[in-house]
């Protein structure tokens, strides 16, 4: 049995603890928004947070997690309105969509860490994770915008 | 259009969701499972009044459009209710946008691809909004008892200025439900329109943003379990046998067998292709424990040997043989070189380039290669399936249910009206969601096991499985007269298992003497539609290769374009064109205006420049490039599309620039390779996907402004883009590029 806090909530989870965090959250706890595209830690769609920093929870067992703090998508912000979600909207982001909470969760470290991101520094914290749609310049703009409206 | 009834039986959820940027937007998914309200969380029963298939009002006034086009990123979701919603005449933010399940005689055709869905349901789903607005005032004449011509509308509310009464479209949804469809109503003028060519955002951003589940991969359904399949580890294998007894004692698994796809003989339509017919499948409670599952399988592969597919279709029953072969990159080259020796089909010949070759004072030949393209779709190919020995229940990602669903009546042994597919938000499509075996493999595991099951492919599974953009490869020749005019054009174009030639597009019918001849070879690796099929090769060659002629003929490229667009309007070769002249001289002419082409201003960058014209829309791409670490950088682009009336703006730019961050990855990384039949970049840290880092700073999209009736945009801006970057390549680096993907070290070109 493994304790650990999901978006506030504790959850006691009886699994195999070599299970990636990825599939605790989306097949036994029932969060989805973290997505599965790779396995292998190369696509950042299953980017959460675990005590603050950026993982890949296609690859963090759900043992690393014991006694921790993850956050989801679902729990970024409880209304929606985190800088970085009311960007996307601002900007009209998404297409496809299946990246972007990934991207977002991405995002929300990179911010949380450097107030005024460059360029460069976003394409340094970001170049982890794919968007097979293309809306890079998109993201990019949202997350200038977000860092903007946060300073404001 | 049929009568339609008023349904008071139906019943529907809502919930409202959080509200972001202002207005009332709420939003449904229409997957009942999904949408289940949690405890404290406000549920009203509304009924719905169907005007049509695509509009339901409820008498508080709430208007709900049905989206019949499966979405997987094109936003159709958002831009074909907006048509609805135009000639309806209500208030866009005040409007529900809910997916169709498949119901063609709803819905309509309900495919999408083809950069088809704007052309296909334009004049439909206008017809389905103003007819509806005409039953609703109607309604209120009838009921008011005055004549219709008094009757206005704005904005969801019903006016009767003479006499100052006044309604909401809700009030009248009922009556006007029942009122006999009138036929020729009349459609807006393009100049009064106030919803399309505005700008609208996606009406699922807020879900996307805040992980609602939204995906085949999301669905849940109570007593779901998960199957996975473990196909051959390569082309050409098939399953000898195989040793469950490990597997079966692994946590959380109910089953694994093998079972066989299509029966011998079955007679396949064009979406059914599929890559391996016997299938090995693990049943289990949780996707973790199916995955560790299948790692303990024995399992004994053996080659398939030469194989049959029997395919149906208008002209009969036909046999095609797969070749059994383990198929290798470095002999698929060798046999390509050796096909395009031998003759070729001859697709067209306009004059006597035989002749003309001979007479020409200059030959210049070129030959270009591309390899296979997996689409690796972010979200994995899965479905959802419920079959019973009654019916069936599908549920996931699918570009055309209507294609599919023949299959599954014939496999089921079930009538349409017991099978009823939904569609989920695809995480992509690019064309490998129109073939559906996936959902036949879901429906038979499911039935088998006699239970809900969701069919799950790995990204490993995904990316090895096939229906891959096939290898191309093209030779062009140009002859040139001593004064280096262009007097003979010829491609001839091959391809595994099938080359890239349109023999009716561009250049043809600009030069007098022409031919294009086109040859192929079989092969048991599987391909299907990948954004923009074969074009998203031609275009990269006959883009190239103008290129080419231009500097040899001492041209700019964008004027030698013009040029030979001029001929083919005003002194035509031959027929059947397929192109408009003055549309496709239209985007090259905006794309050198917006782009400063040839300005010094723009000396540092390196510049290349293409154009194309497929699924009905043209485009043109300016790519400039510097250096950046070393390596060629697309730094950014100008791109000018016409592809008529422009529905959504934004949305519309979004699209273009995605297809240009999409074209510079696929033309710099993009690639599959084969060794004994496998395939050897099976995840993305082998096949490399363009990222953040390498997309370019800016992107300038303009389209031509003009009241021509809307074409697609999924596919058209993609092609050319190969073109424009192989084209900047050139200037950046000195050398030409003949071999995707262009990162690649190239060959030297031919000393023709």
């Amino acid at each position: 049995m493994i304790t650990l806090t999901i978006n506030k909530k504790i959850h006691k989870i009886e699994a195999d603890p070599n299970t990636p965090l990825l599939w605790v959250l989306r097949d036994i706890v029932g969060l989805v928004g973290t997505k599965y595209g790779c396995g292998v830690a190369q696509c950042g769609a299953c980017v959460v947070h675990l005590d603050g920093e950026a993982v890949r929870s296609c690859v963090t067992k759900l043992s690393r997690a014991q006694g921790k703090k993850v956050v989801t998508i679902e729990g970024l912000s409880e209304t929606g309105t985190h800088p970085l979600q009311k960007a996307w909207l601002d900007l009209d982001v998404s297409q496809c969509g299946y990246c972007q909470a990934g991207q977002i969760m991405s995002a929300a470290v990179l911010l949380k860490e450097n107030k005024n991101p460059t360029e460069q520094d976003i394409d340094d914290a970001m170049s982890g994770n794919i968007c097979r749609c293309g809306t890079y310049l998109r993201i990019r703009e949202a997350i200038q915008l977000a860092a903007k409206e946060q300073e404001g | 259009m049929e009568k339609t009834n008023t349904d008071y039986g139906r019943r529907s959820f809502l919930k409202a969701s959080a509200l972001v940027g202002g207005g009332m937007m709420i939003h449904f998914s229409g997957l009942a499972k999904l949408a289940l309200p949690k405890n404290g969380e406000t549920v009203v029963l509304e009924q719905w009044s169907e005007l049509n298939g695509y509009i339901k009002i409820t008498p508080d006034n709430i208007v709900k459009l049905i989206c019949p086009n499966p979405e997987f990123g094109q936003n159709v979701m958002t831009s074909l209710p907006m048509m609805v919603a135009e000639e309806l005449s209500v208030d866009w933010k005040q409007v529900i946008v809910e997916m169709g399940s498949h119901d063609s005689v709803k819905l309509g055709p309900q495919f999408t691809g083809g950069s088809n869905s704007m052309r296909m349901y334009w004049r439909p789903l206008r017809e389905a909004g103003a007819t509806a607005r005409q039953m609703l005032m109607q309604a209120a004449a009838n009921t008011w008892a005055v004549p219709l011509e008094e009757i206005t509308t704005k904005a969801g509310v019903i006016y009767h200025e003479k006499s100052g009464k006044k309604a909401n479209y809700g009030e009248f949804a009922s009556k006007a439900a029942v009122i006999t469809v009138p036929k020729g109503v009349k459609l807006k003028s393009v100049k009064d329109f106030n919803v399309v060519r505005s700008s609208q955002k996606n009406v699922e951003g807020t879900k996307i943003i805040t992980g609602k589940p939204l995906f085949g991969l999301d669905y849940k359904h109570e007593g779901m379990l998960i199957a996975m399949i473990q196909h051959p580890p390569a082309f050409g294998m098939k399953l000898k046998s195989f040793d469950a007894s490990q597997a079966l004692k692994m946590p959380g698994i109910r089953d694994v067998f093998s079972m066989k796809l299509f029966e011998d003989g079955f007679e396949q339509g064009g979406f059914d292709v599929r890559t391996f017919n016997d299938l090995l499948v693990v049943v289990g409670k949780t996707t973790w424990e199916v995955m560790n599952a299948r790692k303990k399988l024995i399992v004994e592969w053996m080659p398939a040997g030469d194989t049959k597919n029997t395919m149906g279709g208008r002209n009969g029953k036909r046999e095609v043989i797969v070749p059994g072969e383990l198929e290798d990159t470095k002999v698929q080259h060798e046999k390509m070189k050796q096909y395009a020796a031998k003759p070729a089909q001859q697709l067209r010949k306009d004059g006597d380039p035989e002749t003309a070759f001979k007479n020409a004072a200059q030959i210049i030949e070129r030959t270009y290669n591309a390899p296979f393209l997996a689409h690796n779709c972010m979200e994995p190919m899965n479905f959802f399936a419920h079959v019973t020995d009654e019916k069936a229940l599908l549920v996931g990602p699918l570009q055309a249910p209507g294609w599919t669903e023949p299959t599954l009546m014939k496999v089921l042994k079930l009538p349409a009206d017991k099978i009823e597919i939904q569609m989920t938000r695809m995480g992509g499509g690019f064309g490998r969601r129109a073939y559906g075996h996936y959902l036949i493999e879901a429906a038979l595991i499911s039935k088998k096991t006699k239970s809900p099951i969701k069919l799950i492919y790995t990204r490993e599974d995904d990316s090895t499985y096939g229906i891959y953009r096939p290898m191309y490869t093209t030779t062009y020749r140009a002859a040139l007269d001593a004064n280096k005019n262009l007097t003979a054009f010829h491609l001839k174009g091959g391809g595994i298992p099938e080359h890239a030639v349109h023999a009716n597009r561009f250049p043809a019918g600009a030069v007098d003497n022409y031919l294009a001849e086109g040859w192929q070879i079989a092969s048991n690796i599987t391909v299907g539609a990948f954004r923009a099929p074969g074009s998203n090769f031609a275009a990269a060659a006959e883009q190239s290769f103008l290129d080419e002629l231009a500097e040899a003929m001492g041209k700019d490229p964008i004027d030698f374009r013009l040029e030979l667009l001029k001929r083919a309007k005003e002194n035509p070769v031959g027929k059947n064109n397929d192109y408009n002249v003055d549309r496709y001289a239209g985007v090259l002419q905006l794309v050198k205006e917006k782009s400063g082409w040839n300005g010094p201003e723009h000396g540092k960058y390196s510049r290349g420049v293409a154009a194309y014209f497929c699924h009905a829309s043209y485009a043109a791409h300016v790519v400039d490039m510097t250096v950046k670490n070393g390596q060629p950088y697309v730094e950014r682009v100008f791109s000018a599309v016409d592809c008529g009336i422009v529905i959504n703006p934004d949305a519309a730019a979004n699209m273009v620039q995605g297809a240009v961050v999409d074209g510079i990855g696929n033309s710099l990384y993009g690639g599959l390779t084969h060794k004994d039949g496998l395939v050897e970049e099976n995840n993305f840290h082998k096949y490399r996907i363009i990222r953040m880092h390498e997309a370019p700073k800016k992107i300038e999209v303009s389209f031509v402004q003009n009241d021509i009736d809307p074409t697609g945009l999924g596919e058209p801006p993609f092609p050319p883009v190969f073109g424009a970057v192989a084209n900047a390549l050139y200037k950046a680096t000195g050398k030409r590029h003949y071999q995707q993907p262009f990162s690649l070290a190239q060959p030297d070109a031919p000393n023709v």
